[in-house]
Order: C-alpha cells, then structure tokens, then sequence
C-alpha cells in the first residue's frame, strides 16, 4: 500500500529531474547537522520548561494573612512547641491554634507590632477565625495521628516540621494550583530531592521511617504488615 | 540548507527527551492523581476540636439518651448514649438520623407570616418582635370580644414544661382548649382510669415477662419506646419468653415472633375476649387475685357469654383450638402480659379493645406484678403559682371543650382531637378563632387529613411552632419556628410503655443555626406582650428560669445526668386500687355493656368496596410529626416504596381476583378517596386485605419525601368510639381496580 503523498509524487519525480535537484549527499549533511541541532533546542528547551517555568507555573504564591514570629513565641511559653500545638485529651492533634487559645493571651494588645495590631483589630476584636494557610495539610484521604509519632514514637516535631519554631517569620506559602495542597508537601526541590527528613511530606517520606529504622525492617509498624494502606489511607 | 520536515520530528524527539528528563510529567502525573483523589468539588467536613455532649431524642415519645460528637462545636454524629435506662446505648434509624433534621433544607429559618392564599407557600419574614405584637393583638382582640374561649392549641403531649406553659397560657387566656395528638396512650388512661381509678400511664415490665401477647402491637416496629422494645425483645429470646403476636399482616413483630396468629382485621377486642372466656370457662384464671383484688367479676363474667369460642372463631377467623391454646398457655406462663396499640400505636383505639385485652393482665393477676402491667400515676403538676384569672378568662374558662371531652357523653376523655373536624363542620360547637400548633403535624398524621383541613381552614389564625415546613406549617398564617431538638432545652417526660418514671433532658449541643427561638420563649413573650392578667402568669424572664425553676431539686441531677429516674419508684401488687369500689374493675360503671357492644365496624359499605385496607407501621418511616429524613428513605425497601410509587399489600388470591400481577399500578378507592397505588403480592397478608404503610405521601418537606407514595390518612376517616370518644379507627372498606 501506499500513501496518498507517494502516490502524488509520482508524476512529479521525471520533472524534478529535470530541473536538477542537489545532489542527494549535499541534502543529507546540511540537513543532518540542522537535525541535531533542533533535537538539541527540543532538548534543552523541554528541560528548561520542565526544571524552571514548570515550578513557577504550577504554584501560585500566597501570603498569611498576618505575620507571625514563632521564634519569639517560642520565648515566651513555657511548654515548646506544645504550648499551642497540643494533644488533646482524646489523643486528636489541635493543629493550628484557634482564636479562642490565641485570646487567651491576646485578650488585647500586648507588644507594638503592626502585625498583632492588625491580628487583634481584624480577629479578636471582629470575633473572627484567622484563616491560617497550613503548609503541612495532607490530604483529606490521609489518616494520620500525631500522639502516635510524638507520644508511641517520642519523634521531635523537627524531624517532620523542621526548624518553623526557629523562624522570625512565616514563609510565603505556595499552593498547588492542581491539587490545592502546599507545596511543602512535595518539597521545594522539584525533582522531590531531598537533605533533611522535613524537606518533604509525600508517602515516600513517611515510609523512609515505617519500612525501616537503622537498618531493619520496622517490624512493629502496622504500616508494613498485610492490609497496612488503610492505616493511613482512609 | 533546509528546514524540513525531519527538522521538526527532531525538535520534537529532543523536546520529549527533554522533557522524560525533567520532573514535569512526573510531578504532573503525581499531581493529577491527588487532584483526582480529592476533587475539590467534594465537600470535606472542616476538621477541629472533638466533643461528645449527652442530650435527650424528642423525635418520637421514646426519649432516648442520645450522646452526640461534634468538631469545633459543630454536631456531626448522634449515637445512643451508654447506660441510658430508656435504651442502653442503642438508637434506631431515625434517631440516627436525626442530624439531617438539624441540617436539612426544611428548616423554617426565620418567623414567617402568610402572604397569598393558605397553603400557596407564600411567605414573608418577619422580626420576632412583630410576630409576637400581631399575634398578641389578635388574641387581645379575641378576649375583649369575649372570645378567648375560642382559641385552642394541639400538642404532642401535655406533660413537662412546654405542654404546661402552653395550657396555662390557654388558661391565662380563658380557653379551656388544650388539645394532645391522640395515640394509644389516650385509651390507655382511660382503660386505667376505668380500672384503677388512677389517673396516669400504663407501664409494662417487659424486661421481666416470660409470656407476651400482643393484640397486634409492633413490638418491634416502633410501638413504644422503640429501643427500648429491641432491647426487651432480645431478652426475652435470650430467656426463652415466648411472643405471639395476633395480627391481620405478617409484619416485622410477626415474623420475630414465637407465634403469629393470623386474625380478622378489628376482631382483636373479640379474641382478647374469647381467650378470656376460655380462662374463666375453664378456671384458668388467679382466682386469688381475681378473688380479693377485683370488685365486678360477675358482670365481666356475664359479658363473657356471647364470647365462646366457636362464636369468636367465626368473628376471627382463629380456630377454636388456637383459642383455647393461646389461653391455656397464657393461663400457664408464669409472668404473662398482654399489651394492646395496633403497630406504633398511633390510633388510640376501641374502649371495648383496651378493657378486653386488659381484663387478660387481670384475669391472670399480673397488674403491677414483676413482668406485668404496671399503673404509672402522673404525678404533680408543674409547681407554678396559680394563675389569677380575669373575670375575661373566668367566662371563657366556664365554656365547654369544643372537642367535648370531660363532659356530656364523654366524661372520662381528656382531649378528643379527632372529633374537632366534626365539631366544627356542624357548627354545634362554638367555633374556633386562634389555633396554636405545637410540636404536631395533624394535618398528616391524623385520620381523614381531608376533614382535617377543612376543619382548619374555618379557623382565621393558625399560628405553627414547627422547626419544618410541615403540612400543617405550610397551611399556617404564621410560623413561628422553634429550635429544633439539637438547639434547645426541654423537659422530656417519657412514658412510652415505661416501667419507671423517667424524666430526660434535652440540651443545646450547638448554637442555633437560624433565626429561631424556643418555644417557651415565645410562650413567654406572647403573654407578657398582653393585659396584665395574662402576663401575670408568666413571670419569668426566659424559658430556662421557668424550666430551672419548674424541675426544682431535679434540675442539679437532670443538668448533670441527663436524666431523672424516680429509684423510689415499684409498683406495689398489694395497694389498693384507687377506683370507689378499692378493686380492680373489668367494666366500672360503664357495665357490660361496653364489652358486649358489636366492635368498631369498618366505615364503607361492603359491597361497593368488598376489601379492607389496613395501614401498618415500620420502622424506616416516621407516622407521627417528624418527616422520614433523607437517610430513612433509602432504607425503605422496594416493596414498599418504588420511585415516587407506594405498594400496597395484597394477597395473591385478592389480586388473581382482581386480574393484577406483583407490581402492576391499580386504582385503589376507599368511601374517603381515592389513589394511583402498585400492588406487592404477598402470602403475609390475609386475602380481601389491602395493607398500606403510613409515613409516604408528604406533601410538604423535601423532594427526598414530598410525593412519594400515599399518605393513608388521605384515605381514611375518623370511627368515634361511642363510650370513649376516641378515634378507634383500624381500617377502611375499599376496593382495587386495574389502572
């Protein structure tokens, strides 16, 4: 069989002779050396999409609605972290602490920040939520349970949250715009590469932990037994 | 030199190349896996902070405990709450439920007054403030006329604190028309009254029982407190009890039971009777008890004659040998019970049926015995100063109930509701003005909605109380929407076929959603926007001072407990009964008469309509004020309810006769009306019987319940019991055509 575009040339090919086309050889060098070129240009333009515009493409940027100094938070109570992310009596994670835990304190205005002005005028005084962006927020789909990690475990908050209860201030936060979530979830690299155990979030990273610590198979986790996904996945 | 077509394809190779060694498609394919996973269309219910808050169900007259979890104070699950004396833990379907009645889009979110026509729907909002001034007008205009006699008011109930501010509010008026959806429990008191002289509730010691005979009860089709009822019935299977349930319909009690006894429709009375006979005939029955603690054996004795065995085989349908059995088995056991109400027990019932079935727990000398039929008196009333009344309210209180219950030919009857249609289409009463309507949806649930409503529509202000848009809501002139269960207090005095004197609270577990307000405010409001008598009576500054107030030394236990129940409480087998004689007696003054009289016949003659439609009670539909939410529905099976069509229960042999098939659309018609309905063949039901459920065919409410079946009560009217007053309607001549 053959295709519509030979069946077109064959009437054409004697006059073409005619008119002398360049010699077959010539054809093929020149257009050799331009075919790796383009491959070259695919190449290195597909990679710098990929690597570069893709990232900042795919994250939109967004600011907390007010800054917040963990660090100095942090000097100020006497517990740690837990002062305000705490266990609750039945063993829940509170998260991120509500207006009524931060009126506790911030019943009115304590410092001379522009920020807790704005916190107490917009929030405390308006008897509002702050709508706080979370970076580490998974899915809805994914189970997880804090008192197991830091009460079962005796895990560092640093080990997943990294140094946040060192930062001066909140970091710009990053949203996906295809699934919604944080981008401290896949990590800052793009590539998903990472140095410390906080970079990331994903699956992979808890079971870094769970498949085995020092070596061995982490045999007490129920996340590596039989039926183990719908320990997490709810 | 040329840029040609392999240019191109190479471009394209470098760019894929290109692009596999870079994280795009990777991160992307991660990416739109999650996002598929998660679609952010799907509502994801807000984390937070978890609580569980105990509170008490109102859905229906059980009052169960209920414990209920809520995140950031928002409910999101009502289970049954553990150790709870009403249900241990346990919860049926609608109680469950219940969050969608929380949430649901039926809520009444504001007050309402009528713009267009009656019932077109039309609404417009009003403030609490203007609602409350109109109404208090209206009203104030009615008393200076000398009219407060013509304001009433209907209930679910007349115990506990908003039922009594309700009447002591008529009262404060002038009117003596407090009327209480009629259910079994109206022929239950009376039956005691008669009986024991007692005024209060029947209770049953079921837990204790070893031998039940139910005249057609749904013992576990929602009569009673239902959990309660599932509790009891698994012990008993547990203790070896043995129930048999005597019933036209092989309902869900039948199929559960020992023993169905198959019975003619309405012959229950006749059989309770025969059985009756069969225990006396044969001195089956305690002669001690009846010896020392009866005082008119004999003319019970007497009316017992025209009740042989054989003649009540033949009213029945149940052999002479069944007869015979079911008392000497009765007679044998050695705490028996028979308990009366047909399915959830929503019709009071024939006098003749409750003194019958009575005379059975008598006969056998189980009344307030362990395992029988226990008096539960009513108690006090509300510890309220008395109400100083006017010379207004002193003259309308003087008027006779326009229901006519407590005087003339019912003088033992409380509230006859189901006699008001009549009343007012004769226009032999003096009419009503003002109409309150609280906690109660009559224009469903009662026999002959169709009286009903005409009835209503001769009254110039209706004024509804309800949480949702219900029928009777929907044909209001004003709604001025109560919190519903999940958003207030309130006193919930069970009794419920209860064996105790119990008392639950129900608490606000969450802020109210809309612009709502409690009842007993409004109660409130409305008498202090009147003339100082009337505001007089109503002295506190809000429904929670009266409700602390009213419960006294309870409130400490009821806030923290949740519920009250009164441990000095037993019934005692050797106090005297409280009727003049000191005895128990069969018929008291009324005589034999009573129990000779020919049972409530069917209305409808039988050869224009030679079947009889029966309806029935289950547990996945809710009869009463409440509509069945969302989650209930689903649960209907299909031989119930297919699409927007009801099925109804046929025998085959009915439907052969008929020429329809399982499934087929007919025409079902009763003397009252008429309906589009799909026949279910079923050997469960008796030939020449039409079984229908209650609890379809809503109007109003949601397209999850709007328009889906037949609501019964459309085909049925109202059989006054000539002693008692009562509605003793069990079911309808009717007849199936090919649709």
């Amino acid at each position: 069989m053959s295709t519509v575009d030979e069946q077109a040339k064959v009437p054409d090919s004697p006059a073409g002779a005619e008119t002398g086309a360049p010699p077959a050889e010539a054809a093929d060098e020149s257009s050799g050396s331009f075919i790796f070129l383009f491959f070259i240009i695919g190449f290195f333009a597909a990679a710098i999409l990929g690597w570069v515009v893709f990232p900042k493409v795919l994250y939109s940027t967004q600011y907390q609605p007010i800054d917040f100094s963990h660090a100095e938070h942090v000097e100020m109570v006497d517990e740690g972290c837990e002062s305000c992310h705490y266990l609750r009596e039945d063993g829940s994670f509170s998260g991120v602490p509500t207006l009524a835990e931060c009126i506790d304190c911030h019943e009115e205005i304590n410092g001379d920040s522009e920020d807790e002005r704005i916190f107490y005028e917009e929030y405390v005084a308006k008897d509002r939520e702050v709508p706080w962006l979370v970076y580490s927020r998974q899915p809805d789909c994914v189970f997880f349970s804090h008192a197991a990690h830091i009460v079962g475990a005796e895990m560092e908050c640093a080990t997943c949250h990294g140094d946040i209860g060192e930062s001066d201030s909140l970091k710009p936060y990053q949203e996906n715009r295809i699934t919604g979530y944080s981008r401290d979830i896949w990590g800052y690299n793009i590539a998903g590469f990472k140095r410390n155990t906080w970079d990331r979030m994903k699956m992979d990273d808890c079971s870094d932990c769970h498949q085995e610590a020092g070596g061995v198979a982490h045999s007490s986790s129920v996340q590596t037994q039989r039926g183990a996904c719908f320990v997490c996945h709810k | 030199m040329k840029i040609d077509r392999r240019c191109f394809l190479s471009f394209a190779i470098g760019g894929a190349a290109g692009t596999a060694l870079s994280p795009l498609p990777w991160k992307l394919t991660d990416d739109s896996s999650i996002w598929s996973q998660m679609w952010p269309w799907t509502p994801v219910p807000p984390d937070g902070e978890s609580t569980y808050d105990h509170s008490t169900c109102t859905l229906c007259p059980g009052g169960c405990g209920i414990t209920v979890r809520s995140i950031d104070g928002r409910a999101i699950k009502i289970e049954g709450r553990d150790g709870h004396p009403v249900n241990q833990g346990g919860i049926c379907p609608l109680g469950l439920a219940g969050l969608q009645l929380l949430y649901g889009p039926t809520r009444v979110k504001a007050p309402l007054k009528r713009v267009g026509e009656r019932g077109a729907g039309k609404w417009q909002r009003i403030s609490w403030e203007s609602a409350v001034a109109e109404i208090a007008e209206t009203l104030a205009g009615l008393r200076s006329s000398g009219q407060a006699h013509t304001v009433a008011a209907i209930s679910s109930r007349n115990r506990g604190t908003v039922a009594a501010l309700m009447e002591r509010f008529l009262t404060a008026l002038g009117s003596p028309n407090f009327l209480r959806m009629p259910t079994m429990e109206d022929a239950q008191e009376l039956g005691l009254y008669i009986n024991q002289g007692i005024l209060g509730s029947v209770g049953y010691d079921f837990e204790n029982s070893d031998f039940v005979l139910s005249f057609g009860a749904g013992l576990i089709d929602g009569w009673g407190a239902p959990v309660r009822m599932f509790l009891a019935k698994s012990a008993w299977q547990d203790a070896g009890a043995k129930v048999v349930q005597i019933e036209s319909r092989f309902s869900n009690t039948a199929a559960k039971a020992d023993q169905w006894v198959n019975i003619r429709p309405g012959s229950e009375a006749d059989l309770a009777l025969g059985i009756a006979h069969v225990l006396v005939a044969e001195e089956l029955y305690d002669t001690s008890f009846v010896g020392r603690h009866t005082a008119d054996f004999d003319a019970f004795q007497a009316a017992l004659a025209d009740y042989t065995p054989d003649a009540v085989a033949t009213t029945t349908g149940v052999s002479v040998e069944t007869i015979a059995a079911l008392a000497k088995a009765f007679a044998e056991a050695a705490s028996p019970v028979a308990v009366y109400g047909r399915g959830k027990g929503q019709v009071p019932g024939s006098l003749k049926e409750v003194l019958a079935v009575t005379a059975l727990n008598a006969l056998v000398g189980n009344i307030n015995q362990p395992g029988g039929m226990w008096a539960i008196p009513e108690g006090e009333g509300m510890p309220w100063p008395d109400i100083e009344t006017d010379a207004v309210a002193a003259e309308g209180l003087q008027k006779p109930r326009i229901d006519g219950a407590g005087t003339g030919k019912f003088p033992n009857s409380r509230y006859l509701l189901n006699r008001l249609p009549a009343v007012l289409a004769e226009g032999s009463g003096y009419g009503l003005k003002a109409l309150f309507i609280e906690d109660a949806n009559p224009l469903y649930s009662l026999p002959d909605t169709v009286a009903m409503q005409a009835a209503f529509a001769q009254i110039p202000t209706i004024v509804s109380f309800a949480s949702h848009m219900d029928e009777t809501a929907a044909f209001a002139d004003y709604i001025l929407p109560n919190h519903v269960y999940l958003e207030r207090y309130e006193d919930v005095v069970v009794t419920a076929g209860l064996n105790t004197r119990t008392i639950g609270l129900a608490q606000p577990i969450m802020a109210p959603l809309y612009n709502t307000q409690h009842v007993g405010d409004t109660l409130i409001q409305l008498a202090q926007a009147m003339d100082e008598p009337v505001a007089a009576a109503f002295p506190w500054e809000d429904y929670q001072t009266c409700l602390e107030e009213s419960l006294g030394d309870n409130w400490d236990t009821l806030e923290e407990e949740g519920v009250w129940t009164d441990e000095s409480f037993a019934a005692d087998p050797e106090a005297g009964f409280e009727t003049t004689s000191g005895d128990f007696e069969f018929v008291g003054d009324l005589g034999a008469d009573v129990l000779t009289a020919a049972t409530a016949a069917a209305e409808g003659d039988a050869t224009a309509y030679p079947l009889l439609l029966v309806p029935y009670d289950i547990m996945r539909l809710v009869s009463s004020r409440v509509g069945a939410p969302p989650f209930m529905i689903k649960t209907v099976p299909d031989t119930i309810l297919k699409g927007q069509d009801i099925l109804v229960e046929i025998n085959p042999q009915t439907a052969q006769a008929a020429g329809l098939a399982d499934g087929k659309g007919a025409s079902l018609e009763t003397p009252r009306g008429r309906a589009r309905v799909k026949v279910h063949l079923s050997e469960g039901i008796q030939p020449g019987v039409i079984a229908m459920a209650r609890g379809l065919g809503h109007t109003a409410f949601d397209k999850y319940l709007a328009d889906k079946g037949v609501n019964v009560n459309s085909l049925m009217g109202a059989v006054i019991d000539p002693v008692s007053g009562y509605d003793a309607v069990w079911g309808i001549r009717a007849k199936l055509m090919r649709a």
